[in-house]
């Protein structure tokens, strides 16, 4: 596209990198991108912003005007919220059971995806098949037997419980994602740490696992969010147990319509929202990468 | 050797889509070797635990929900007697369920295409709105909209819920705050998910609220895998933006869009989530009680779980005809078609 037809004239003349004129039909489309994307953008971000404000209003407050600004920047909606209405253990709940969930989850996910994608034995097809079905299945279906299943080994209503739950369903997607991962990685490099001398279980652990990291890299975000963000299945299976945090979210706005405290429900609205949106700023360059991992191929 | 190589590079691009459609089995032909304690604890725990778990915790209870579907187990009993399809009539001739699989229909009807359109649309300004002289490049500061775009994704749906349901409140609400400034004062102290007209549509809204930024920066990944020159061509040939993005863009991405649909679709079928945050009982004349709620409802407040069970295997089968039929009409309409790079 660069290639420059030298004429008489262009060589007497100093010359100047281009620089592509803009038309006025380009600047006609871009304003009216720019102007798109800015309407969109306000209103993803004008209800978040909203509901940061009206946290540190008073109900009064919030009932007198959805604009002002609250009177005094003061947190006590957000003591409320933390140590009345249980967000903060609740907080602390799901930081454990999705912790513990995810490392689980990444682990076994890996290995299964790296037996399935590197050795072929009979029944390997079959058992791909039946992860990819545990995909389109809805939960739902699921929810009312697991009740039982659950019950019957006594960890109904308990974050262990809860905790094997997460991994099983969440088990499907990381091996669907991985196993395209593994297939990818060079035979010769298996060849090669065997010939040094390595087992199965030193090529998985020294060889394979390190060369697919970003791989579980962005596997391991989108389970983050899917599984910080689950509801259905602690609502099923953990009714009593130690709530997580969007179910005590649930709840403390279900009790809002006898003791109206909005100010504090802005409030347990901004603690759940805040932090994964500040995790998400900082690492989203490689979530967007990550996207265009998983689908673009 | 390298003839095997070359296939299995090639091979290799089609796995990344949701179901592989070239994954035939690759069998790579390998002198047996003895079995040693390495090897059969290597498999036992690798395949075995993982696979220990999800049938235990996944399809054990898929497979029993099957079972109980056809029961009328109360739950707490231990009897429970074979009632044949009793559950199933009783269902489709539930009028309340009824109408739960109306608005599921009517979701998944409108739900993934307004989000798609919306996102695709974005998606394109940010990629090809720049300038039609010289570098195929998107809009300036596009990353920034695609950061912010993607930020609904990270909230958890209950807080989606809650939050709108406090932006849609009649008199405090950010909503008709903003209406009522712009002089339409007809619409102070009017409830969007009091209205039976109006309760669908504004719970529509905040689900396409919650999802666009996602399929937006999916559909950005998804042009910027499209190479330059392909566009450079279509510009040398004289088509213009629109024609570019319909004849380029929207082909070259369609495996991305179907995804897409599937996943909305799912979604639309599902919607439990929303639904309860937004209007837990239903709605007003039950416009947004949907399937999943009834479900819910049914096993864990009245404790008839093989009714239950029947309505989520009626969910079950509506998700499946419905990934069928987005992968039919995308057959039929030339998604087969190579033109995949």
């Amino acid at each position: 596209m660069t290639t420059k037809v030298s004429t008489p004239e262009m060589k007497s003349l100093h010359f100047q990198p281009r620089t592509p004129a803009t038309t006025k039909g380009d600047k006609v489309v871009g304003a009216v991108s720019h102007t798109a994307l800015t309407i969109w953008t306000l209103i993803v971000i004008l209800p978040l912003l909203w509901t940061f404000m009206s946290s540190f209003k008073t109900s009064s407050e919030i009932f007198a005007s959805p604009f002002a600004l609250p009177a005094q920047w003061k947190l006590d909606n957000y003591i409320k919220a933390w140590s009345e209405a249980g967000i903060g253990s609740a907080f602390l709940n799901s930081i454990i059971v999705v912790a513990v969930a995810l490392v689980i989850v990444m682990v076994l996910g890996a290995m299964c995806a790296y037996v399935l994608a590197r050795y072929t034995f009979p029944g390997s097809r079959a058992i791909y098949y039946l992860m990819l079905a545990g995909l389109t299945f809805p939960i739902f279906l699921a929810m009312v037997p697991l009740f039982f299943v659950l019950k019957n080994m006594g960890l109904l209503n308990t974050l262990p419980g809860l905790i094997l739950v997460y991994v099983g369903f969440a088990l499907p997607f990381t091996v669907f994602f991985l196993f395209s991962f593994f297939k990818s990685l060079p035979h010769e490099i298996t060849e090669a740490a065997a010939l040094d001398g390595a087992g199965e279980w030193r090529t998985f652990f020294q060889v394979m696992l390190p060369m697919a990291k970003p791989g579980l890299a962005s596997v391991a975000i989108f389970n983050f969010l899917g599984l910080w963000n689950q509801f259905l299945i602690p609502v099923s299976i953990n009714a009593a147990g130690p709530r997580v945090l969007s179910q005590e979210l649930a709840a403390f706005a279900g009790q809002m319509g006898y003791a109206v405290d909005y100010g504090a429900l802005f409030a347990a609205v901004s603690v759940t929202v805040i932090p994964v949106l500040i995790v998400y700023v900082i690492f989203q360059r490689q979530l967007q990468g990550s996207v265009s991992q998983g689908t673009s191929k | 050797m390298t003839s095997v190589k070359t296939q299995q590079s090639r091979n290799d691009d089609g796995l990344a889509a949701v179901v592989p459609a070239t994954a035939a089995p690759q069998v790579i032909k390998r002198r047996r070797k003895p079995l040693t304690w390495d090897k059969v604890s290597f498999f036992a725990v690798f395949l075995g635990l993982p696979l220990a778990i999800y049938l235990l915790f996944v399809i054990w209870p898929f497979i029993q929900a099957f079972g109980y579907s056809l029961t009328d187990w109360s739950g707490f009993s231990p009897n429970q007697n074979f009632i044949g399809l009793e559950n199933y009539v009783k269902i489709f001739t539930d009028d309340i369920f009824m109408k739960a699989m109306g608005n599921n229909i009517l979701l998944v009807i409108f739900l993934p295409i307004i989000t798609i359109i919306l996102s695709l649309v974005l998606a394109s300004l940010v990629t090809v709105g720049g300038s039609s002289k010289g570098q195929i490049k998107g809009l300036r500061n596009s990353s920034f909209y695609r950061v912010v775009s993607f930020f609904p994704y990270t909230i958890p749906a209950v807080a989606i819920g809650i939050m709108w349901g406090q932006i849609y409140d009649p008199s405090g609400g950010l909503l008709n705050g903003i209406l009522t400034g712009l002089g339409l004062d007809q619409f102070k102290d009017f409830a969007w998910l009091g209205d039976k007209n109006t309760a669908m549509i504004a719970t529509m809204f905040v689900i396409v609220w919650g999802f666009v930024g996602f399929y937006m920066v999916l559909f950005v990944a998804g042009i910027k895998g499209i190479p330059a020159e392909l566009f450079e061509a279509a510009r040398i040939d004289g088509a213009g933006r629109f024609r570019t993005a319909v004849s380029i863009t929207i082909p070259l991405i369609r495996d991305n869009i179907q995804t897409a649909y599937i996943y909305m679709g799912i979604l639309a079928l599902d919607a439990f989530v929303y639904m309860a945050a937004l209007n837990s009982g239903g709605g007003p004349d039950n416009s947004t009680l949907v399937m999943a709620q009834q479900l819910f409802f049914t096993a864990f407040s009245k404790g008839q779980f093989g009714l239950a069970s029947a309505m989520g295997v009626v969910l079950a089968i509506a998700t499946l005809i419905f990934s069928g039929l987005v992968f039919v009409v995308n057959r039929l309409t030339g998604g087969d078609k190579d033109v995949s790079l």
